[in-house]
Formats: structure tokens, sequence, C-alpha cells
């Protein structure tokens, strides 16, 4: 028998330890596993490193990650939002290291990851600041840049509904680095708002098939 | 941007839509360039495209429309057209880069003579790097076009020989539309498609670094 529902959010995140790196889903405000950010924070780890789009807004999730000093190394395409002064304050600090990923880039790292590739090369980036150091080649008349897989020791992703195999749907644009990340990484744990029953999903409109997930847990 | 003069920016917005044909899937970038969404004819079919997973992309929506896991790349509110879809991050890049997409329009702090566009950084070390999904659009988009004011505030071009902000792309540009013309860039350099109202080839030539045929 396969249940892959845990009890609660404590549960959900056991087996994060200091040093991890961790996939967060979302994009904006659309997608942030929040309940799942925050379970992370109690548990009280350090030295993360956060993959994620964005830098955190305002006083949750990512951002009170940010402000609490759990995050060593953020690497993301986009960390200066409107309300991301958590990010702002501690990379002015000089606390917070940052590698900064062109966004297709950042999610086709993590897809390389989740595929067994060992990386693939790119047009973006090419004859720019963040390819330097980078090997390139020349494919097809066009120069490209070497990018390596990106993969997590977790991934903490924010779906709409799941049954008991793991198999997840999304809402709209909360989507978007979901099903990717829920890819990439050695340890799947997903906050859904709703459970159904086995058989409930249309096999047609699952977006993540459960062979990803390994756990979920039902945030309202 | 005078009304009086040159293209305001709803003007070059609207000069902009012109030339996007029916049946385009298009992504317009951040800051400017979403003015050219409002300014799309209603009898054309045009796919607006946003990063985060969105094709068919609709307008602001009403309070009864409203749902916070519908943003755009902006994260504002929008709507999703009848046959409009999602998709997720992975997917869309692959419509950005893989040519997909039939027009993108980007902002620009410069660009050069050969297309080069520099619209992320000021390489100003002080403030966190910032960059979105500017590259893989400027790489992607089968025509990259560039909206963006011909000078600087204290009226330095942006229409370079050369760029000296961090470049986003090299020769991606295909055309550039500015307040005080249209000009179509390719292998041999500049070329002036069209000045704005009341603006004169001398005044275009003074602001513009790079020689411009005509």
């Amino acid at each position: 028998m396969i249940d892959k529902r845990v009890g609660g959010l404590a549960e959900a995140v056991e087996g994060i330890d200091d040093g991890a790196t961790i996939l967060v889903s979302g994009f904006g405000d659309a997608g942030i596993p929040v309940e799942l950010c925050h379970a992370v924070l109690d548990r009280g780890v350090r030295d993360l490193t956060i993959v994620t789009n964005n830098g955190g807004s305002g006083e949750t999730d990512i951002a009170a990650l940010i402000r609490e000093k759990r995050v060593a190394k953020l690497i993301c395409s986009y960390p200066r939002s409107t309300g991301s002064h958590w990010f702002k304050q501690r990379w002015d600090e000089g606390a917070l290291e940052l590698e900064l990923v062109p966004q297709g880039t950042l999610s086709e790292r993590m897809r390389a990851a989740g595929a067994g590739l060992g990386g693939f090369f790119t047009p973006t980036g090419a004859e720019t600041e963040l390819a330097q150091g980078k090997e390139t080649r020349m494919i097809n008349g066009r120069l490209h840049v070497l990018e390596q897989p990106l993969p997590g020791d977790f991934a903490l992703v924010h779906a709409q509904q799941a049954d008991r195999w793991g198999n997840l749907t999304y809402h709209l644009a909360a989507r978007n680095f979901g099903p990717t990340m829920a890819t990439a990484a050695a340890t799947t744990i997903v906050q859904v708002r709703e459970f159904v029953e086995l058989g409930g999903l249309n096999p047609e409109h699952i977006i993540t098939p459960g062979i990803f997930v390994d756990r979920i847990v039902e945030v309202g | 941007m005078s009304t009086e003069r040159g293209f305001s920016k709803q003007a070059l917005a609207a000069r902009i839509a012109a030339d996007i044909p029916d049946g385009s899937y298009v992504n317009l970038g951040i800051g400017m360039p979403t003015l050219v969404g409002d300014a799309l004819p209603a009898d054309k079919e045009i796919l607006l495209h946003s990063e985060n997973g969105i094709l068919g992309m609709g307008p602001s929506p009403t309070p009864e429309q409203y749902d916070a896991e519908l943003i755009n790349a902006g994260k504002q509110p929008v709507t999703l057209l009848t046959g409009g879809s999602i998709f997720h991050h992975t997917d869309s890049f692959m419509m950005m880069r893989g040519g997909h997409l039939d027009i993108c329009v980007l902002g620009g702090f410069e660009v050069s003579e050969h297309g080069d566009l520099a619209n992320w950084s000021t390489g100003d070390t002080s403030i966190a790097p910032a960059v979105g999904g500017a590259m893989d659009l400027a790489v992607g988009a089968k025509q990259v076009f560039a909206m963006m004011t011909h000078r600087t505030k204290d009226g330095r071009s942006k229409v370079v020989r050369s760029c000296s902000y961090p470049l986003t792309a090299a020769r991606a540009v295909t055309r550039l539309y500015t307040d005080l013309a249209v000009i179509a860039i390719e292998d041999d350099g500049m070329h002036l498609v069209e000045l704005a109202p009341g603006i004169s080839l001398d005044e275009v030539r003074e602001a513009t670094e790079p020689e411009l045929h005509v």
C-alpha cells in the first residue's frame, strides 16, 4: 500500500538538517509553500541553500527564513522585488551569498537534474557577465554556455489536489516551478489544499505523477 | 515625453501594436512594454505569453474575476482568455528560448548599432543583481523589439555604438522603437524606418551615436 500522506507539517519536514539545499516553488506570491517554509523555520535549521525564483517578500516564508538568518545562500533569478526588504538587508550586510541565474536556466538546470542529465548548452547568457568562467561552445553557428544540473536535497512544493499516491494538480499560475522542482530533489514534500480519494483525479489532468512525490500534507 | 512632438508612451505602444501581425505569440516585458497590451487592436487574435506559465493572458480582472494565483511576470493580477492555457516554468521557457514566440517587446537601458541589448543591470555593484527572464527572451524570440526613450533624462544617447552597461544579449534586437523614431537593425547597422511626429532626421541623428542609414 502506498500512502504518502503525513500527519502534520513538522512530520513533513523531518530530515531537513543544517546545510540542506532546498528547492522552493513559487513565483511572486503565487505557489509558495508558505506553511512548509514556516515548518522549516520552526525546525531551527541553519546554513540552508535555498533555490527559488524570488527573494521573498514581507515577513513570511522565504523572507522569514532570510530574516532569521537561516539561509546561507540563495540561488535565484530575481531577488529584488517589492517587499523583499529582508533579502536586501541581509545581502547589504554581506550575510547572504547570492548566485544569480537567468530564470529559464534556473528552471532547466533543475529539469536536467530531474531528468538525469549532466547539464546542457544554452544560448541564454552567452557573451554576458553571467556566463563568465563557464565553458562555451559554438553550436550551429551560435555561442552556447554549458550549464550544470541543479538538484535539491529537498523540494518544497505548493499544489492544489493530491491523492494518497502523490499524484498532483495545480491551480492556475501557482503551478510555475512546482512540477520541475518535484522531479529534481531527493525528497519532495508537497503541501496541498485538498486530499482526494485515489481515482478522484482524472489521469489526463494529473500534472505531477506521484513517482516524483515523497510526502504530502494537507494545509486547507 | 512630450505629447506635442515625438511619440508619447501610449502612441509608441500603439505604433508597436500596429507592427504585430494577427495570430502572433507575443511576450511583453515588464515596464513600458506592458502598455502595448492595452494598445492591441480588438480585431486581431494576438496571444500574450507570460513567463510564469500563461498563454492567452487577458486584461486586469474585475473584483469578481480576481484570483491571487493568476498573475503576470510583473506579479500583477491578470485574467485568462477563453482558449488560454497554463503550463509549468520549464515549458514556458522552452517556448521562449526555443524560438516559439514570434515577438518579444523589451525595455532597454541601451541598444547598440548591432542590436546588443543592455536592460538588466547598470553595473552598480552596491545593488543586488536581478535578471529574471530577460536573457532567455532576448536570445529566444524570433523578433526582439526594444521599446525605450532615445535619450536618458540627462540627455545622453541610449542608442550607442557599443553598450556601456552589462549585456542582456548580443545581436538580439531587430527593431528599436523610441520616442523619436522607429529603427530597423540589420547586419550592416541601423536603418531609419519612421520618424516620430514632428521630429526631424537631424534631431534623430544628433541623438543617435552610430550612423543611421536612411
